[in-house]
């Protein structure tokens, strides 16, 4: 652990003063997004206030389960990642591309205005920051650039809260994305509960991020503080619920387009796409036209869509990959080494949605495990 | 893939990456009873869409939907532009339907073309399979503009039956002239058939090309690519001097909607054209 640095020196805002932080975003114009109940899950929405906040309650995760439990404390960010990453926001899971009505001699299209209200994010994890990266890389990074993403992206305010424990399905420790954040954020927490007191450490991590820390009422951490942190960031990599041995991954799997476990797995897997919906990274997308009843009016729509599917890879003919073998060894081997080509970043970040929101409680870890150890030299 | 490998300059759209700019079909022509040629002209004056061979648009049917087309006109000249494709689908049966006058949105160009400097002072052998001859006439057109950078050309063409055959009158032409050798095969003759039988691969034997320095083109169905990769790479045409244009599924052509990834590629940017040396050990694998 590095130590503190001296001319920045840890600060902390009460527990008692968190309110202050919305008051201060809204100041700001920004609409704050976070983690709240709802359904049975912790899911990220747009919050009024921190007693919309899961306050107490944690979750319990595991191949294919998913439980709320109440904490004994009174912890703000007590959980791990939910359902929901911040995706929906930056890249909505529906948007409109254009509309298009019927004139006299043909038709127009009508480009579409985005709407990219400021949003500050709060509760982002270290594993998240790095999916957004990922994501920036995919939309921002190539030859055509997403400008609607842009807009979204330029106008959030990342407050990341470093995790305090891990799930049951979590890996980052093995990923290299976490659990501590170390970049890529506006504002960082990092909550502290013991011994009766309830703060959190922050730090600044941009320019915007310290106007809005300066805005807040804050004051030096003590010795005690910065090492409860610490020890909250060392709680959590030592107890990853799961691991990834990531050496050699991309040739690994390059190596076994037929290895026995892809029929393994296909016969496990449902091919519904729940691990491409909940992933923080996966970025495919259809294109869909629409038009009214009467036929005068058109949109395109573009909306989040799944290797799972058959229609996914239909041509002329049919599917490239009318199989679940063939679809489950595209989704495995894009996310953990053809991404590694196409963006020089894994497309994992080890946040574990995949395999807790499975419902056969598939597990890549596993899979890739499986086929490591039986793999031809 | 390293974007820098491919040639350098390539013609990109002018307009913003997901909206059609409305063309306006100048012209139909039924090439045979499923398969057809539109020639289309911008709207609101010239504003010319300068291509590679090789390269496709984006076609969109007002309400009915969007579907990646390769350019088959020429390359040389700035009007019109010429799309040819089947009906297999609920778009291309609604192109089907548009007459002279209609409107087509159009966004592009997107993708490689054909690598035509790499061919220069060699011989030259394309090979079609079908609809397959679509993407490779406009670089029929360039070569033939460009005659005397080339050695030998040679043209294999083959499809199902006589009546499969596209771009007839061009076909003509190109059998009649002395340096081009054009030869065409169909798999099934009727009744008047004088030309070859059989698949076009049969033809990549006895073709008139030097296959130590020849550049192969080839766009056909999958399977059809294979087994003339394999003839050409028999006679000696090596893998880095042989090209392809793949089909996969495309909803977006500018990467970001991720289903026609092959591999670590991506079709719509990274090809539709590929080096076979590039994409040969992908082609080995089932289902990918």
């Amino acid at each position: 652990m590095k130590p503190p640095d001296p001319c920045r020196p840890a600060t902390v805002l009460e527990r008692a003063d968190f309110p202050r932080l919305f008051e201060v975003l809204a100041g700001r114009g920004y609409q704050v997004v976070g983690p709240t109940v709802r359904d049975g899950a912790i899911v990220y929405d747009a919050l009024d206030g921190p007693e919309q906040l899961p306050a107490g309650w944690t979750d319990e995760q595991d191949g294919g389960t998913y439980r709320l439990k109440r904490r004994a404390d009174a912890a703000l960010f007590g959980y791990v990642v939910g359902p929901h990453s911040w995706k929906k926001f930056l890249f909505p899971p529906e948007q409109r591309v254009f509309r298009a009505h019927r004139t006299a001699d043909g038709f127009e299209v009508l480009p579409e205005e985005v709407a990219a209200p400021k949003l500050a994010f709060l509760g982002v994890r270290s594993c998240e920051l790095h999916a957004i990266a990922i994501q920036d890389r995919v939309f921002l990074g190539g030859r055509f650039v997403d400008a609607a993403y842009q807009l979204r992206r330029a106008n959030a305010f990342l407050i990341a809260v470093n995790c305090g424990q891990a799930g049951g399905t979590c890996f980052c420790a093995s990923m290299h994305t976490g659990p501590k954040a170390t970049t890529g954020y506006d504002l960082a927490l990092t909550e502290i509960l013991e011994n009766g007191r309830h703060a959190f450490l922050i730090e600044a991590g941009s320019a915007t991020g310290a106007e809005v820390l300066a805005e807040l009422p804050h004051h030096p951490a003590t010795a005690a503080d910065t090492t409860a942190a610490e020890a909250a960031t060392a709680r959590a990599t030592a107890h990853m619920g799961r691991s990834l041995d990531t050496r050699g991954i991309k040739d690994l799997l390059y190596r076994n387009p037929d290895h026995p476990r892809w029929k393994d797995v296909a016969d496990r897997c449902l091919s519904c796409a729940n691990c491409t919906m909940v992933c923080p990274t996966c970025f495919c997308s259809n294109v869909e036209d629409v038009t009214d009843l009467t036929g005068e009016h058109a949109e395109r729509w573009r909306k989040w869509d799944s290797c799972f599917t058959l229609s996914f890879s239909h041509v002329t003919g049919g599917a490239v990959r009318p199989t679940v073998k063939a679809r489950y060894r595209q989704w495995l081997t894009h996310k953990l080494a053809s991404w590694i080509d196409q963006f020089g970043t894994s497309g994992c970040v080890g946040c574990g949605r995949c395999i807790t929101w499975c419902p056969v409680a598939i597990d890549l870890t596993e899979e890739v495990r499986a086929i490591r150890e039986s793999s031809p030299a | 893939m390293d974007p820098t490998i491919e040639s350098p300059a390539r013609p990109q759209p002018a307009t913003e990456p997901m909206l059609p700019d409305p063309w306006r079909v100048e012209r139909v022509h039924a090439e045979t009873a499923d398969t057809f040629s539109l020639e289309l002209t911008p709207v609101g004056g010239p504003r010319p869409l300068a291509f590679s061979p090789g390269q496709f648009n984006m076609l969109y049917v007002f309400g009915v939907g969007e579907v990646p087309i390769s350019i088959s006109g020429n390359p040389e000249i700035e009007s019109p532009l010429v799309h040819t494709t089947r009906i297999v689908g609920t778009v291309t049966r609604a192109m089907g339907k548009l007459k002279a006058g209609d409107l087509l949105g159009v966004r592009g160009p997107y993708g490689s073309g054909w690598p035509v400097d790499a061919a220069k002072g060699r011989d030259v052998v394309i090979v079609a399979g079908g609809l397959g001859l679509a993407p490779l006439r406009p670089l029929i057109h360039h070569l033939l503009a460009h005659r005397a950078d080339y050695r030998e050309i040679a043209l294999l063409y083959g499809t199902r039956t006589p009546q499969d055959r596209i771009f007839r009158a061009d076909l003509r032409r190109w059998t009649a002239r002395r340096d081009l050798q054009a030869q065409v095969t169909v798999d099934r003759a009727v009744s008047g058939w004088t030309g070859h039988v059989g698949v076009v691969t049969k033809l990549v034997a006895h073709a008139p090309f030097d296959p130590s320095n020849t550049v192969a083109f080839v766009c056909g169905p999958e399977v059809m690519m294979r087994f003339t990769l394999q003839e050409l790479q028999r006679r000696g045409v090596p893998p880095e001097r042989s090209h392809l244009s793949l089909e996969r599924n495309m909803k977006c052509a500018i990467g970001f909607c991720g289903h026609c990834q092959y591999g670590s590629m991506f079709v719509c940017k990274d090809g539709p054209v590929f080096r076979y040396d590039r994409v040969r050990s992908l082609m080995k694998v089932r289902e990918l």
